[in-house]
């Protein structure tokens, strides 16, 4: 006998049940195909606007930094100011994500680079699928448009995401997932981030910048 | 890791005198405390969700066999691999095997409590692959070839002048003459010093906080960000897990992540809640190209259908541990094992035996703060109960609490007896104390009055003043 069917064959027995159980089979496959929502705090359910306050609020509460933009072409400078203000290198690494790519960067003095990091660049740029206003979250996925490695491997993370996608919870950020790439269907690596690396593993000091970037800057769009 | 369960009193002993670990418990005796309190204060909804989250693990485990199954589907149909592991020596096995097909020379870390238990590190090392933890705390206590001494924060019982002294002894490449005495600056040479093996290392190796049956996903929840350099720069990438972390959806984690953090350090969330979902697909630029999962029993099914079926929703917030008396007296390293605090008061009686660790339960003070503070509402107290009867029954306890025991079961088996002998107790006692109103020593009572005066009784029983006050009535 397998490891696997002692395993389940030991659980089965434990538990007094069937595996053949219609009724539990039932129990099972309903649950994973309706993902029925527990209790979502109320302020994951806010209007836009306060929604977009509550993100900013929180995102600041965990030592990121957020500037709000109106327009894509406000981007870059927005980005370039950033930079300079923190003394930091004109110098970001982004993938070809679509929105960020676009954009007018040769209007500014930012070197851009392209392609996922091998650890030697100062900034990552990304963009995030989307925002959770609960607690200042962001939602990245994987793939060449936005490659997880500009995640945690360069200082500093700029991250763009539109005003828009900015959801009160979890949940609805899952069923964007599921609406994109089908249900029960995930690109390799989703990465919700809450503010800049962080360890108190030494007598319980907070300190920022462990393994991952030492700063997050938020730009929302829109 | 080695067992010491079985000399607990002797390491509790130990622990109480060692002034560098009581300095470093002062820091969980006041942070942890005040930051999980904060946190669910300022979530109206907190204690709501906990009922939610128990809610959704007790329809797991009582559906656990098929879950897994939905969630094997899942893996493999986004080209991944699952292992399944009896034993600890199987999953052990298992990995060291997927190392060698890889060629492995070194593998990466991230933090996991489930590598600890089946003593993951010592096995490799003897079959000639090097594991390199790469949490900040794991990290500490590995150069110290030490356990961990708590389930989120390793290092816990380190000041941050061993942990100086641990980094000159190990990083003798650097300038003696540097200068370590900020936090920041051992942060920044850990940092500078692990980078270098991220890069180079050929399997990641991380734990899992969920399986995800809906999709087949393997959660971390981290702050560091190592978990994830871990798993998205080496070739293969490997999840050890035991059976009890899998989880029906997407929404029913996001609801349970609601309650981890913010029991754990008091955060509203980690900063880094991470989900992997097979290897890298076609024209990701990164990530790895092998994904294989090790799912572990080690114990757990006989668990399920028991008595401590309920332990098995824990999700290893620590936050039992950080509210509990002894564990802020004496630290985790006493309790002999991976596991301390109370909910390793419960679990490791169980996964090595009460034979070896019986003296586990009877390290309690049943104040109750570690059931009021789980946030998967775990009767921890009703269980390290259950421990004790069993131990009694087996007749593991010394004789003469035995004796005790028995001696006092008999007179409160008989009540007008218990009355009698109390009523000339009470007296007995407040004459002979009449001075002081208080015992110094006390002839079988030295376990007490060694440490503390024992208040003497004021000469009338609880039930003879409530009879009298209800005459009075």
């Amino acid at each position: 006998m397998s490891a696997r069917d002692t395993v389940l064959g030991k659980i089965r027995r434990s538990l007094h049940v069937d595996g053949n159980d219609a009724g539990r089979r039932t129990a099972v496959a309903a649950r994973i195909e309706n993902a029925p929502r527990s209790i979502v705090p109320e302020r994951g359910q806010l209007p836009r606007e306060e929604r977009i306050a509550l993100f900013t609020a929180m995102a600041e509460k965990v030592s990121a930094t957020v500037a709000r933009v109106a327009s894509e072409d406000d981007v870059p400078s927005a980005v370039a100011d950033f930079l300079r203000s923190h003394n930091l290198p004109a110098s970001v690494r982004m993938g070809d994500d679509r929105l960020i790519a676009g954009l007018p960067w040769e209007r500014t003095q930012i070197d851009v680079r392209r392609g996922p990091s091998d650890g030697d660049d100062p900034v990552g740029l990304s963009h995030a699928a989307a925002g959770v206003a609960e607690t200042g979250t962001l939602v990245l996925l994987s793939g060449g448009e936005n490659p997880t490695t500009l995640n945690f491997l360069p200082e500093t993370h700029i991250v763009v995401v539109r005003a828009d996608d900015i959801a009160g919870d979890y949940e609805s950020v899952w069923d964007a997932v599921r609406a994109k790439y089908g249900k029960g269907v995930m690109p390799r690596t989703v990465n919700m981030v809450t503010g800049p690396s962080r360890s108190a593993d030494i007598e319980q000091k907070l300190l920022l910048g462990a393994h991952g970037p030492r700063r997050l800057h938020i730009v929302v769009l829109g | 890791m080695e067992i010491s369960t079985a000399t607990f009193k002797a390491n509790a002993k130990q622990a109480l005198h060692d002034p560098n670990l009581q300095q470093a418990l002062g820091h969980v005796r006041v942070g942890f405390i005040e930051k999980r309190a904060r946190a669910a204060a300022a979530l109206p909804e907190f204690d709501e969700i906990r009922d939610a989250a128990r809610d959704i693990k007790n329809h797991t485990l009582q559906h656990l066999d098929l879950y897994l199954e939905a969630y094997e589907e899942k893996v493999h149909a986004a080209g991944g691999h699952v292992h399944y592991a009896e034993t600890a020596g199987e999953a052990r096995e298992l990995i060291l095997s997927i190392c060698r097909k890889a060629g492995a020379r070194t593998v990466t870390k991230g933090k996991s409590m489930v590598a600890e238990e089946i003593g993951l590190n010592e096995y490799l090392e003897e079959n000639g692959v090097e594991p390199v933890e790469t949490d900040l705390g794991e990290y500490i206590i590995q150069l110290r070839h030490e356990g961990p001494s708590h389930i989120i924060a390793p290092a816990v019982h380190l000041t941050q002048a061993q942990v100086e002294e641990s980094f000159r002894k190990a990083h003798t490449a650097l300038p003696p003459d540097r200068d370590l005495s900020e936090p920041t600056s051992l942060l920044g040479e850990a940092r500078g010093m692990l980078r270098q093996r991220f890069l180079a290392a050929d399997v990641g190796i991380t734990g899992a906080n969920f399986l995800v049956a809906e999709t087949g996903t393997s959660v971390i929840v981290t702050n560091e960000g190592n978990g994830d350099l871990t798993q998205i720069l080496p070739r293969v990438h490997v999840v050890i897990a035991s059976i009890e972390k899998i989880t029906p959806t997407l929404n029913d984690v996001s609801e349970i992540l609601r309650v981890l953090a913010r029991s754990a350090t008091g955060q509203d969330m980690s900063v880094y809640t991470t989900f992997s979902t097979g290897p890298r697909r076609p024209g990701d630029p990164d990530g790895p190209d092998e994904y294989h999962v090790v799912i572990l029993d080690n114990g757990r099914s006989e668990m399920l259908g028991s008595g401590f079926q309920d332990a098995l929703r824990c999700i290893r917030c620590g936050a039992c541990m950080n509210h509990c008396p002894v564990y802020h007296a004496i630290g985790g390293h006493a309790y002999g094992w991976v596991y301390p605090g109370p909910i390793g008061a419960v679990l490791t009686p169980k996964l090595v035996g009460v034979d070896e660790a019986g003296d586990l339960p009877n390290a309690s003070t049943f104040c109750g703060r570690c059931e009021a503070v789980c946030p998967m509402r775990i009767p921890l107290p009703k269980m390290m109960r259950y421990w004790r009867d069993r131990e009694f029954e087996r007749h593991l306890s010394p004789a003469t609490m035995r004796y005790g025991i028995g001696f006092w079961a008999f007179f409160a088996r008989h009540p007008r007896l218990y009355r009698f002998a109390t009523r000339i107790a009470a007296r007995a006692l407040a004459n002979r104390a009449v001075d002081r109103g208080r015992f110094t020593s006390l002839p079988l009572a030295g376990g007490w009055t060694s440490h503390r005066d024992l208040p003497a009784p004021e000469g009338r029983t609880f039930m003879e003043m409530w009879a009298k006050r209800k005459k009075a009535a």
